[in-house]
């Protein structure tokens, strides 16, 4: 829709000659740059190469498909920018979904406590990680490959000794299903096209973290902690206080995603998951944050979610072989970051 | 202090916000007890099974339930091991081997990696039963019988009946790459579907990413008219994402749950074929059983054929009430 014009701009803004000098500048400066240029090359190549791709009804299974990314990528980007990873971020989402079917269900209670009883639950995981982090020292890939594998063996071992099965009940006829699931899953028709609400999910948080990181002081304190923390607790930042913080923002984005998830699908498989943390973290790289933290936007880490979903839906609607489907994600996927990569260079370098 | 205080504000909340439909209660109402006492005075042997499944799949849920059933009712002692990864398979059945158990369940879902240990387990005098997978190789490493389902047999049932329901295109989605099961029975659907067929592969670990990619390929594809999902869970996906393409596609599935006989009876399914996991474990264990008891094998030691069944509307209510307890 308007993608096109806006984004057309940005890829030409490199070129000094046609755009005012400060404009450039300040699009420089920009951490995302590189990602919008990477999703604009991304959009072409599909909508010239994919004849059914420059659909409205496409676009939406696109952004359906970027917003399911989208929506852990841009907590997952602060955090990252914080200075720290999360490898429990996939499995957590389907903890958070199973929660809340699984108590729900066994108390026979309206989904809405479930679902509350649920955010507790997944703030207490990401609070569990924060803390092990700020107290122990360890480095936060060890803290959360040891969350990520206690998440799954509970995942699995939990819902088999409550529900008997591996998957959760159907609680599709509970008091609060209708409700819940227009919050978490409906769609929305705008211009005769049905849209999934989880794009607005997903927009509402970039424009939150953005909010958070370039108007709050809490937004300072996280370029801080990411920059060098020793170097931020000598000026007075709240190190543990904003990490913790940090790891309990991706842990809301997890329970988003997680009563998506169940009220879309309305029964939850225990093993699924896994793997998806590599995605979030992917994303959040291909938007321009850095793996060693400090530098990044919450801007960068959406388009970065929008790429995937092109790419991964493109590649289907180009109906390529499938047998070589992840070695085309695989490649897409490093030529966007690569080119990514580029435009920045020559950004710092001009 | 702090988690008191969530525990009391959870109950009272729980207390507060009942259902009344549903749930858990809804269950009990139902429940029907299955018997849990042995019918038979042998002495108590140790069988162990060993698959490849992955962690949480429902389908070795079943197999593992049917397995318990029987083991119960034969005075068996049930042990059950699982690894994804071949060799870690191999192993896990090696040292079920040093356990010395009394007979021996296995699926050979990777038969090169698993054929020296289930001949080592042979060798030590330990009846071997392979089920599900690897029917070529089961007499071949002197197991007794194989219980199973041919995939590509299983395949060519679904493209009959797709002819039969005038099909003309169809799109095979496969859940995980490489499984060389899911290839077979992809093929069998080509080998005897008159159609086209055309085959689509998802991330099954990642339901949003299913239902967004059978969306862009029935937007892509407008010709398709049948949906074939290989896995139970993957049906109702399929009918979501095809009714959000506004495409008229079809689903007919691989496999049997609760939401998939919900389907056949709302008629969104068209039809589910059926290799009655529960049967396969409940088989290995009593065909062991007869085996050490009077040295009985079923089909003289020719593969025991447990699917493909085609399940349509019309049995739908009868398998609500098993699906829901998790034996179908």
């Amino acid at each position: 829709m308007t993608t096109t014009p806006t984004a057309k701009a940005t890829a030409e803004a490199p070129d000094e000659r046609l755009v005012h000098r400060s404009l450039v500048r300040s699009a420089m400066s920009r951490p995302e740059l590189g990602a919008v240029v990477g999703a604009v090359a991304v959009f072409i190549f599909f909508s010239v190469i994919a004849d059914s791709f420059l659909e409205t009804a496409s676009l939406s299974t696109v952004l359906y498909a970027s917003s399911t990314i989208g929506i852990m990528a841009v907590p997952v980007a602060l955090l990252m920018i914080g200075g720290e990873f999360d490898l429990s971020t996939g499995v957590m989402v389907t903890s958070s979904a199973l929660v809340s079917s699984m108590f729900s269900y066994q108390m026979t209670a309206n989904v809405w406590v479930g679902i509350g009883v649920s955010l507790l639950v997944t703030l207490a995981i990401g609070c569990f990680n924060g803390l092990m982090l700020t107290r122990t020292k360890l480095p936060s890939f060890i803290i959360t490959l040891g969350t990520f594998l206690m998440l799954t063996g509970l995942n699995l071992g939990l819902t088999k000794q409550i529900s008997g099965t591996v998957s959760t009940k159907s609680i599709s006829d509970m008091e609060g299903f209708p409700a819940a699931q227009k919050v978490f899953a409906s769609q929305l028709t705008l211009f005769d096209v049905e849209f999934q609400v989880t794009i607005l999910w997903w927009l509402g948080l970039v424009a939150v973290a953005t909010w958070i990181l370039l108007r709050t002081r809490a937004g300072n304190w996280i370029f801080a902690v990411g920059g060098g923390s020793d170097a931020a607790r000598a000026v007075g930042v709240p190190v543990a206080r904003t990490k913790i913080g940090l790891y309990m923002g991706v842990a809301l984005a997890a329970w988003i995603s997680g009563q998506h998830l169940l009220f879309n699908y309305d029964v939850v498989q225990s093993g699924e998951g896994v793997g998806n943390e590599l995605i979030y973290i992917a994303a959040a790289v291909i938007g321009g944050c850095l793996l060693t933290g400090g530098y990044g936007s919450a801007v960068g880490a959406a388009v970065g979610a929008f790429i995937f979903g092109m790419t991964s839906k493109g590649i289907v609607y180009a109906q390529w072989d499938p047998d070589w489907f992840k070695f085309f994600l695989g490649a897409m996927l490093l030529l966007a970051t690569l080119l990514n990569a580029w435009i920045r260079k020559r950004a710092e370098a001009s | 202090m702090l988690g008191a205080a969530v525990v009391a504000g959870v109950t009272a909340a729980a207390l507060a916000g009942c259902s009344s439909t549903g749930g858990k209660r809804a269950e009990e109402r139902r429940a029907a007890d299955a018997g849990g006492e042995s019918a038979v005075d042998t002495p108590r042997w140790k069988v162990a099974m060993v698959t490849h499944s992955g962690d949480g799949d429902t389908y070795w849920d079943i197999v593992q339930s049917g397995a318990k059933q029987a083991a119960v009712k034969d005075n068996i002692e049930f042990l059950y091991a699982h690894d994804k990864e071949a060799g870690r398979q191999a192993q896990l059945v090696q040292s079920m081997i040093d356990k010395k158990v009394d007979g021996l369940v296995v699926t050979l879902a990777k038969p090169d990696a698993m054929k020296s240990v289930v001949q080592k387990a042979v060798k030590a005098g330990i009846p071997v039963i392979t089920i599900n997978s690897g029917q070529e190789q089961s007499k071949q490493f002197g197991a007794l019988t194989h219980i199973g389902q041919d995939e590509t047999v299983a395949g060519e049932a679904v493209g009959d009946e797709l002819n039969k329901r005038g099909g003309k295109n169809a799109l095979c989605v496969l859940h995980e790459q490489g499984n060389v099961g899911h290839e077979q029975r992809c093929d069998g659907v080509e080998k005897t579907f008159k159609g086209k067929l055309k085959k689509l592969y998802v991330d099954g670990t990642n339901m949003p990413d299913v239902q967004s990619s059978v969306t862009a390929k029935l937007q892509s594809d407008d010709a398709v008219d049948t949906v074939v999902t290989l896995g139970a869970p993957f049906a109702a996906t399929a009918v979501k994402a095809a009714d959000e393409a506004g495409s008229d596609a079809r689903t007919v599935t691989f496999d049997l749950n609760a939401k998939v006989v919900d389907g056949l009876e709302d008629g969104s399914v068209g039809f589910a074929v059926d290799q009655q996991p529960y049967l396969q474990g409940y088989e290995a264990i009593d065909l062991m059983w007869l085996y050490r008891y009077n040295a009985d094998m079923l089909g003289g030691g020719k593969p025991v054929l447990t699917g493909p069944q085609i399940l349509t509307k019309k049995d739908a209510p009868e398998l609500a009430d098993y699906t829901e307890r998790g034996t179908r």
